[in-house]
């Protein structure tokens, strides 16, 4: 069981403005997202109003506002990825998910995100599915990773 | 052998402690004990140095590269495989986990060695590999197929037919400084670190130096931002060691957010303790006791690293209060960055630690005057500070004996896109770019020709064949319209469409621009929009729109000039480089795309005309089957054709046909 946003929040006492992204980052840590309920307990805690603290979480990639799939593929488009091809991988894995970046599969299954650039440029293109790397990459590969995916997933109860 | 907080003691007679802190701390570990004379500590202390520069091995040892690039390529499999095997066959050897070497393209790569023999560097060691390679290693033998080198060592027998490092056509023509440990040394271990010749420039720096006489030292050794901007380091910390204040703050720049560099990150997770020591040194030339360091989230395991760094360091008596009984305390606190590229920016940074919005402000003040929480801030990158221990330890003068006149020492690069190795580079300052990509990186792979480079990131630019050989430094890439910058090197052949690489860096800037000052954030949305128009085919062009196309066109190189001269912060006054580099050096491109409607590299999608070869087409009806907008007809066992209305250039037909069956034009 993941730790609760009230026992986050505990962890911060008397906390000032400057620990407002660590508290951000924590509750999405254990939530997976950050719901308006933990945005409001926030605000409540920090004494800021709600508004601020939407202010400075939209402005950061890192923060989501809705839960994410149970296999989160975060797709590299750094520059050396991009000169390899990552924009036909990127494709390739809209097709195969039906889903456009930022969003998660009905089943609850898989989230697709963009990442400006996972710092392993050497293999590129790469994609991370739940913090694991895939290297050097074809759209077929990628395809398949997808479909070993799917048969893991079909196996355990896919809803979050 | 007594444990204080993890610190071994020799004996009893060690009174080292977290609150008595002993200032020879360092030296007597190298050489002690100092405070009393004993043999059998004297031999304890030198068997625990031994051990852990391993020079007195009793036992294989086995080393596996798992930075992130390391386990990208599966070496964490490969780590497990080899963990099983030796539990299976009863081996003893230790098992070490390091950081990157630097050759990416060798990944995973794994080291063995054998009592009393030198240590060799394996690569591409997969899962599958490990249990030929352990038997043939174990047995006393080389592996030849995966061999990449051996490194020297003193008193330990080389290997017969293997090369040493400074052989390898990867790694001579280099000069390791910065990268020096980096998958060599347990960057876990802070014992190891000690024994390699760690802490004692920060034992130096606290004990012999003033904060005046190491800025002092620092700004004579030549040391320039490795950030890219190329501010004078020394220069930097004098400016806030002067400011008054009752607070002054460091900050380690970590938040590596330039597309393809990746040096930061692999010298975080192969040699924390290095920037951890670097920062510590910075920070007591400042007068700071509190020290930040700014990481991207996107590093779990640099940060992880960083993390067991500063705790075993705390534990040591090496960080927190009364560092080796000198009065300087440090706290240091790390800050995961939370995805923006603008924070790299240094106001922005301050803003972000703030907790607020990572907006730059305009300057001055500089933060050195006015930084974090409105007190004097100095903002160091990690490269930066991972060169300091070696200048305070060898003096300024070693430093800025290699390098160019006004660029000194030695920079890394980061090698990726169409180059053989990629991977991590280090060379003097003013190496030719020509060595870097054709002697180090190997050069262009599939027998492609070389287009270009891009230097820098999204505020760099490109440089063509004429100029790659420039001795690299701030003054000479600026000179051809790129930048430092971080020092990604991107390299692109002939495939690579440059009009194309313009719009991805645009589109990249244009979503990353924070939005408070007009010209960048309209700016780079404008060009964005002019880019994709000269991208886009001519599909239901009415004149109108045709006119605008031409409009955008004509004005692209104003918008960027504007762009430049009137934007708030460093994202928007180099935002446009890219285009105005590409516009300079291949002017061709632009002008096929604009006039011709035509990609020459065969990149942009919509301006490509996908034809059948009718000799060559079987009839196979793969291509039919697979294109997603139903454009290819045929009977089977006949040739087929392309709807060219229907088309929408994706290739998969390309992709698919296994006859080569299908013409880009």
């Amino acid at each position: 069981m993941n730790p609760s946003v009230e026992s986050i929040l505990e962890k911060y006492p008397n906390a000032k403005r400057d620990a407002l992204i660590p508290i951000l980052q924590e509750v999405q840590e254990s939530q997976g997202y950050l719901s308006k309920e933990a945005i409001a307990a926030i605000g409540r805690h920090l004494g800021l109003p709600v508004s601020k603290i939407y202010g400075v979480a939209t402005f950061y990639n890192q923060f989501r506002f809705s839960p994410r799939g149970q296999y989160h593929i975060q797709v590299c488009r750094g520059t050396a990825c991009h000169v390899k091809g990552s924009a036909k991988v990127l494709e390739a894995l809209k097709q195969e998910l039906k889903l456009e970046p930022g969003n998660t599969t009905r089943d609850g299954l898989f989230s697709l995100e963009v990442v400006a650039c996972i710092g392993a440029c050497g293999l590129a293109p790469v994609i991370a599915i739940n913090g694991e790397f895939y290297a050097s990459l074809t759209p077929d590969k990628a395809r398949n990773i997808i479909k070993s995916y799917r048969r893991k997933g079909a196996g355990n109860g896919s809803r979050q | 052998m007594v444990h204080v907080n993890n610190f071994i003691k020799c004996c009893d007679r060690c009174w080292h402690s977290l609150d008595h802190p002993c200032p020879d701390l360092i030296d007597c570990i190298n050489r002690g004990p100092l405070c009393h004379d004993d043999q059998t500590c004297h031999h304890r202390r030198l068997e625990q140095l031994q051990n852990h520069r391993r020079t007195r091995l009793e036992r294989p040892a086995i080393f596996v590269g798992t930075g992130t690039c390391g386990l990208g390529a599966g070496a964490g499999y490969t780590l497990q495989r080899i963990k099983q095997y030796l539990q299976d066959k009863n081996v003893i050897a230790d098992v070490y986990e390091v950081g990157c070497v630097g050759l990416c393209v060798g990944e995973p790569i794994v080291d063995i060695q054998l009592p009393n023999r030198t240590r060799i560097s394996y690569q591409k060691i997969t899962e599958n590999k490990v249990d030929q390679l352990l038997d043939c290693a174990l047995a006393g033998d080389v592996l030849m197929d995966h061999v990449i080198c051996q490194y020297p060592d003193g008193a330990a027998q080389p290997w017969q037919h293997v090369p040493f490092i400074t052989e390898h056509p990867f790694f001579a023509p280099q000069t390791r400084w910065v990268l020096a440990n980096c998958g060599i040394i347990d960057p876990t271990s802070i014992e190891e670190y000690i024994a390699n010749g760690g802490y004692q420039a920060l034992a130096k720096a606290i004990h012999r130096l003033t904060p005046a006489e190491l800025c002092d030292l620092i700004e004579r050794s030549g040391l320039r931002g490795r950030g890219g901007g190329g501010f004078l380091t020394g220069r930097k910390w004098k400016l806030a060691l002067t400011t008054p204040g009752d607070q002054k703050y460091f900050i380690c720049n970590a938040d590596e957010g330039d597309p393809g560099a990746f040096m930061d990150r692999a010298v975080i997770e192969g040699d924390p303790f290095r920037v951890l020591e670097g920062l510590s040194i910075a920070a007591y030339g400042i007068g700071a006791n509190k020290a930040y360091i700014y990481i991207r989230a996107e590093y779990p395991l640099a940060i992880r690293r960083l993390k067991s760094a500063i705790s075993q360091a705390k534990d040591y008596g090496l960080l927190g209060f009364n560092i080796l009984d000198s009065g300087f305390s440090l706290d240091v606190i790390i800050k995961q960055g939370a995805g923006a590229f603008v924070c790299g920016e240094e106001t922005a940074l301050i803003h972000s630690i703030e907790g607020k919005r990572g907006m730059p402000r305009p300057r001055p003040p500089y933060p050195t005057q006015h930084g974090l929480f409105g007190q004097p801030t100095v903002i160091n990158n990690v490269e930066t500070l991972a060169n300091v221990p070696e200048i305070v330890l060898k003096g300024p003068e070693w430093f800025s004996s290699l390098g160019t006149a006004a660029s000194k020492g030695t920079k890394v690069f980061a090698l990726s896109g169409k180059i053989v190795n990629t991977g991590l580079v280090e060379v003097a300052m003013g190496t030719k770019l020509r060595d870097i990509i054709f002697r180090i990186g190997g050069g262009i792979p599939n027998g492609k020709s070389y287009k270009a480079v891009q230097i820098g990131g999204p505020s760099g630019g490109c440089i063509p064949e004429q100029h790659l050989d420039i001795e690299i430094d701030y003054e000479t890439l600026q000179g051809v319209g790129a930048m430092m910058g971080s020092g990604g090197l991107v390299v692109m052949d002939e495939t690579t469409c440059m009009v194309d690489v313009a719009k991805f860096f645009m589109d990249f800037i244009q979503r990353e621009s924070c939005g408070k000052c007009i010209p960048c954030r309209e700016g780079t949305r404008r060009m964005l929009e002019i880019l994709q128009r000269i991208t886009r085919g001519r599909g239901s062009e009415t004149g109108i729109a045709a006119l605008e196309r031409f409009k955008g066109v004509m004005y692209l190189n104003r918008l960027a000039e504007v762009i430049k001269d009137t934007s708030l912060c460093g994202l928007g006054k180099s935002a446009p480089n890219p285009v105005l580099s590409t516009l300079r050096w291949f002017k061709s491109e632009y002008e096929a795309h604009i006039y011709e409607r035509k990609c020459p590299a065969g990149v942009c999608a919509e301006l490509l005309f996908y034809k059948i070869d009718t000799s060559k087409c079987t009839g196979c009806t793969l291509c039919a089957k697979n294109c997603p907008a139903e454009a290819i007809v045929g009977n089977p066992k006949t040739p087929h054709f392309i709807i060219q209305d229907k088309c929408i250039g994706c290739g998969t037909c390309v992709d698919k046909c296994k006859f080569g069956a299908v013409i880009v034009e």
